[in-house]
């Protein structure tokens, strides 16, 4: 018996309701993601002591591609060896605490559910599954009819 | 005010794929530009090397790997990593220890071998480096950073893959007369738009090589130069070599995130444009007393956004530059008359040299089959890993 776990430890809750987690500054109220330790990057700061804060989990697209050929190493393919590789979609997002996060794009979306300014919500999905388990990733799922619209 | 150093020599070793050894490439540009100088390689007493991360140690000592090739001859020695704007921060050593009175004649040395393919971080797990974290965890390439810049061109200001095809059509025919470019072929819209999507919306045309090659430059200050009979030599009026400024807003490779705004707002230029100003600011000089740019395009869209942020148009603007030939050789501001990375591939150390040697031989008159008429001054830009990026204002 194999059990779900993060591909990267700390970086993301997985409840219901899944958020990035970041470090505020407790002096500056910056919010950084990745989380961050030691001395704020706010250069008018000199804040050395930081909380855990959970990001907004919906935001609006900053923008987006995809990959259609397979990354090298050390990115880890889904797929089973023999299969064929399937092209994933990509997003940076913009959260209300001005940060944009890159995440791939929720399974099943690609970069025609995607539009400058439309907006995305936070799912945790597997990323590749390895003798632990499967290993789990933040996605960006577009939410159905919220586009902005774009200015062009 | 600017205070400025000459440029005595240039010289360069074609772009291509040999497979040899970056020091058998930078030795090649290092002797061409000390014969465009008619300098004596014993009479150079600094040398600057670019760093190379992909040759191993004689690669992470550039500077004295090119000095000893050349033969010890007593000279300071420095070496610079900067990642694409190495060749540019080298330069900038240079020019520091001349203005301070500390040297005289400068050889300036960027090459490099690089690998087939994209781009991948070295070997081993480091799970706190974001230039190995972005492969594992999301997948994200190069060309895929350079996409995000594409899409939000077409998303915000209207444009199309096929401007973005144009940009390599015109880069194609600019390099065709150029003897230093990998690649001297016209290229069609059609060419482009069929060839392989890499990371949509960009096809494998929209995307440069990586290439080996090597530049070299002689700087001198202005007093040697004329004592030596180069009373009219290109000026470097500037360099920049700005990081950014907190909080850096634009989504930078290879970053997951950018910094926060959220708390201290956004800085009044993006990394990008602080680039350019901060030669413009050095230099005593505007946009508009350019004559032609050599900028990063490490795809076909971040050369249009390049235009904008050196100031040569305003924002949104470039796609109606580019159609109305405006950046074309004959045009009112060229863009990459060299042909830029489009017909060179990326040789990382070298390629800001590159930039340099190029906008010298265009402000002298001398570049055969690919000459801006009557430019006095030219600027060039790139941006690479970690908050590096680098302009240089040359005038003549």
């Amino acid at each position: 018996m194999t059990t779900a776990s993060p591909a990267i430890e700390g970086w993301f809750t997985t409840g219901p309701e899944p958020a990035l987690i970041g470090s505020r500054c407790t002096s500056c109220g910056c919010t950084f993601f990745p989380k961050t330790a030691g001395f704020c990057r706010n250069p008018a700061c000199d804040g050395e002591e930081f909380a855990d804060a959970e990001l907004s989990r919906r935001g609006t697209v900053w923008s987006y591609t995809d990959a259609q050929y397979q990354p090298p190493p050390p990115f880890i393919p889904p797929h089973a060896e023999g299969e064929a590789y399937v092209p994933f979609a990509l997003a940076a997002v913009e959260l209300a605490e001005g940060i944009v996060v890159l995440g791939q794009v929720a399974e099943g979306y690609g970069v025609a559910d995607l539009t400058v300014g439309s907006e995305c919500e936070l799912v945790v999905e597997t990323l590749y599954t390895d003798e632990s388990g499967d290993r789990l990733i933040w996605r960006w799922k577009p939410v159905a009819g919220t586009t902005e619209g774009s200015a062009a | 005010m600017s205070t400025p150093v000459a440029i005595a020599g240039v010289g360069m070793h074609p772009w291509g794929k040999w497979g040899r050894n970056f020091a058998t490439y930078g030795i090649h540009a290092a002797r061409a530009a000390l014969a465009d100088a008619g300098i004596a390689w014993t009479d150079v007493d600094l040398v600057v090397g670019g760093e190379t991360v992909r040759n191993g140690y004689a690669g992470y000592v550039a500077g004295s790997t090119f000095a000893n090739a050349l033969g010890w001859n007593g000279a300071r020695v420095a070496t610079s990593y900067a990642a694409c704007a190495t060749g540019a921060q080298a330069l900038d050593t240079a020019r520091a220890r001349i203005l301070a009175g500390l040297s005289e004649v400068a050889l300036v040395v960027g090459a490099d071998t690089t690998p087939k393919g994209f781009l991948a971080p070295n070997a081993g797990e480091r799970w706190d480096d974001p230039d190995w974290l972005r492969f594992r965890l999301l997948g994200m390439t190069n060309p895929a950073y350079f996409a995000l810049y594409a899409r939000r061109r077409m998303d915000l200001y209207g444009a199309t893959q096929a401007d973005f095809a144009q940009v390599k059509v015109k880069n194609a025919r600019h390099g065709l007369n150029n003897p230093y470019a990998r690649y001297r072929k016209e290229v069609s819209v059609d060419d482009v738009l069929t060839s392989a999507v890499v990371s949509d919306p960009l096809h494998l045309l929209d995307i440069c090589a990586t290439s080996d090659g090597a530049a070299a430059v002689v700087v001198t200050s202005v007093e040697y130069a004329r004592r030596h009979g180069l009373e009219d030599a290109v000026r470097i009026e500037a360099i920049s070599t700005v990081t950014p400024t907190f909080p850096n807003t634009v989504m930078d490779m290879p970053n997951l995130s950018t910094d926060p705004s959220g708390v201290v707002g956004i800085p009044e230029h993006t990394f990008k444009e602080s680039i350019g100003h901060a030669a413009y600011e050095e230099a005593g000089i505007s946009p508009e007393d350019v004559d032609v740019a050599e900028v990063y395009d490490l795809s076909t869209a971040l050369e249009l956004d390049w235009i904008e942020d050196l100031g040569l148009c305003p924002r949104g603007e470039a796609e109606s530059l580019l159609r109305a030939g405006d950046t074309s050789l004959g045009g009112r501001i060229p863009v990459n008359p060299s042909g830029g990375l489009a017909c060179f591939g990326e040789a990382v150390p070298a390629q800001a040299l590159a930039q340099v040697c190029e906008l010298t031989w265009q402000l002298r008159g001398q570049a055969e089959g690919r000459q801006v008429e009557g430019a006095r001054v030219g600027i060039t830009a790139n941006q690479g890993l970690f908050g590096h990026g680098s302009s240089v204002l040359l005038a003549r």
